[in-house]
């Protein structure tokens, strides 16, 4: 059976002026099966969000190749998306930047719902569905909050139909009473609409919550990679204990997680 | 959280502009020569073109609020109809220049490489040469009109827009939002279109209205040297020409010179203010725009 996405021995480099060249993602292997969640986890620079817009073909490879269905992935340039390939959606990092400021939230939905594959969803029905309000639609994006301008992305993202959704940290910048939240609405959303989930984080505590599988990756690798309570329970690499040991744990001691 | 949104507000927006005094005062300013400009033939002035050599050189007085000039002609009369040719002009220049730079502008910045490689380095070009001397070049190959004037500096002009224009897509191309709407399908011009321009109008708006003085002085500039308007057409730049070799009659220059002045004036301040008023980080000090 052929996976959703298939990421084979997957390399970006950057070519730095006077440093040489820093490899961002270096041969890395990764399936998403249909319907199934997949975290994405490891620090800052990692190559996590690298990895993620290779995916989505924003990024050049150097090497390897990513397929979605078995079908090799181009790079966007200049041309209109090709319409298979819109079936890969994106959630953005930063929701302040992901909107764009001058048109309602209403119309930019609409914007997905004019590419999708299939019968769309109203874009009342797809506000609601991500937990606001059907009249948002006709207000812009600063009129909303963090949090609320994340489930405008989602909405735009999912009124696509598509099939595989990428989140490249799309919990980063939101609050920590959020965070989970939002993750477990984009899992929900996702499977319900018969997507695949890619989701990328640094938190392994939110993505244990909502992952099927999680992969962990450090300095442009994939060093351990399972069921999400297999990493969870039994980690495997010393990268994926420190990971774990830096959960703050809520035991009002108020430790700070041991290093 | 709840799902109605917590706050209601406005974007910054062009009618916040006009609640600032200064803009005000430039739109009125240029409200009254606009209406001058529509009624000049029905006030009671002189016929601007009527010569009367016996009555050269007249200091104001009663007859003349104005005086007369080295051809016993009116200057009130002339510096009132002058504003029919100094006013359009300018709007057709800036206009011009403002729809040809972004145009080039924003393909180059967009597209980038081969085409914006070619747009850059003509634009250069016209970098290269002081504008004034470059405008004069080309005005004189095509001869004294005013209207070749106005396409002389339409080419020296556009660069300007481009470059500034060229800039902002470049930032805005890279914005997560526009890569969204790429994600979705949208090809190049759409992107543009509905993404990248809407967000970087504001600030070349805010060019066009500063350069509105420039154009004009540049445009009675090339008057000045006889590249523009053709006697005997009233036209500001060219009644300064005239004045300014008249030593001892100063009311020649000092009107239409104060013509140009009040309407460069009056462009700057709607400029700046329009400026304070789309910049996020100056909108809050606009009176009335209290959140």
């Amino acid at each position: 059976m052929t996976a959703r996405l298939q990421v084979e021995a997957a390399t970006v480099t950057y070519r730095q002026p006077g440093r040489g060249v820093l490899t961002a993602v270096d041969g890395v292997d990764l399936r998403v099966e249909p319907g199934e969640v997949v975290g994405l986890v490891g620090e800052s620079g990692c190559g996590k969000s690298t990895l993620a817009r290779a995916a989505c073909g924003l990024e050049p490879l150097a090497g390897g190749r990513i397929l979605l269905d078995g079908e090799p992935v181009q790079r966007l340039g200049l041309r209109a998306r090709e319409v298979r390939l819109r079936r890969i959606q994106m959630v953005f990092q930063n929701p302040y930047a992901s909107l764009n400021p001058r048109r309602r939230v209403g119309a930019q939905i609409e914007d997905g719902r004019r590419v999708a594959a299939g019968a769309p969803a109203p874009v009342g029905e797809l506000l609601e569905s991500v937990g606001l309000d059907a009249a948002a639609a006709s207000r812009y994006p600063h009129e909303f909050s963090g949090g609320q301008r994340q489930r405008v992305a989602i909405a735009r993202a999912m009124a696509t139909r598509p099939d595989l959704l990428i989140g490249d940290e799309p919990i980063a910048s939101l609050d920590a009473s959020l965070q989970a939240r939002v993750a477990a609405l984009m899992r929900r959303v996702a499977l319900e609409n018969g997507a695949s989930l890619l989701f990328i984080s640094h938190d392994l505590a939110v993505v244990r919550a909502i992952a099927d599988r999680i992969a962990v990756m450090q300095s442009g690798r994939i060093v351990e990679q399972g069921p999400a309570e297999q990493v969870w329970a039994a980690p495997q690499h010393p990268y994926t204990r420190r990971l774990l040991a830096a959960i703050p744990v809520a035991d009002g001691l108020g430790r700070l997680p041991a290093v | 959280m709840t799902a109605v949104p917590l706050r209601r507000r406005r974007a910054p927006s062009l009618p916040v502009a006009w609640r600032r005094p200064a803009a005000l005062a430039g739109a009125l300013v240029l409200l009254a020569w606009v209406v001058v400009a529509l009624i000049v033939p029905l006030l009671p002035l002189e016929d601007p073109l009527r010569q009367s050599v016996g009555a050269a050189f007249q200091a104001p007085s009663a007859a003349h609020l104005f005086g007369t000039d080295q051809l016993g002609r009116d200057v009130l009369s002339r510096t009132l109809w002058g504003v029919r040719s100094s006013l359009p002009l300018a709007v057709a220049l800036v206009a011009g220049s403002l729809v040809i730079g972004s145009v080039l502008g924003a393909l180059a910045g967009y597209l980038g490489g081969v085409v914006d490689e070619v747009i850059m380095r003509v634009a250069d070009l016209v970098f290269a040469f002081p504008t004034i001397i470059l405008a004069m070049v080309v005005a004189a190959a095509l001869g004294p009109s005013l209207v070749n004037a106005v396409i002389a500096l339409l080419i020296v002009s556009w660069p300007n827009y481009a470059r500034v224009m060229r800039a902002l897509v470049l930032g805005a191309r890279g914005q997560e939002y526009v890569i969204a709407g790429r994600l979705l399908g949208a090809g190049p011009l759409t992107s543009l279109r509905r993404d990248v321009l809407p967000n970087v109008s504001a600030p070349m708006l805010v060019l066009a209205m500063l350069d509105f003085g420039n154009q004009i002085l540049l445009l009675a500039g090339l008057s000045f040297l006889g590249l523009g308007a053709v006697p005997p057409t009233p036209e500001w730049g060219s009644m300064v020409a005239d004045g300014v070799v008249q030593f001892s009659s100063w009311w020649l220059a000092t009107f239409p010179g104060l013509a140009i002045f009040s309407v460069v004036v009056a462009f700057n301040l709607i400029g700046d203010s329009l400026r304070d008023a789309l910049d996020p980080r100056t909108a809050g000090a606009v009176q009335g725009s209290s959140i």
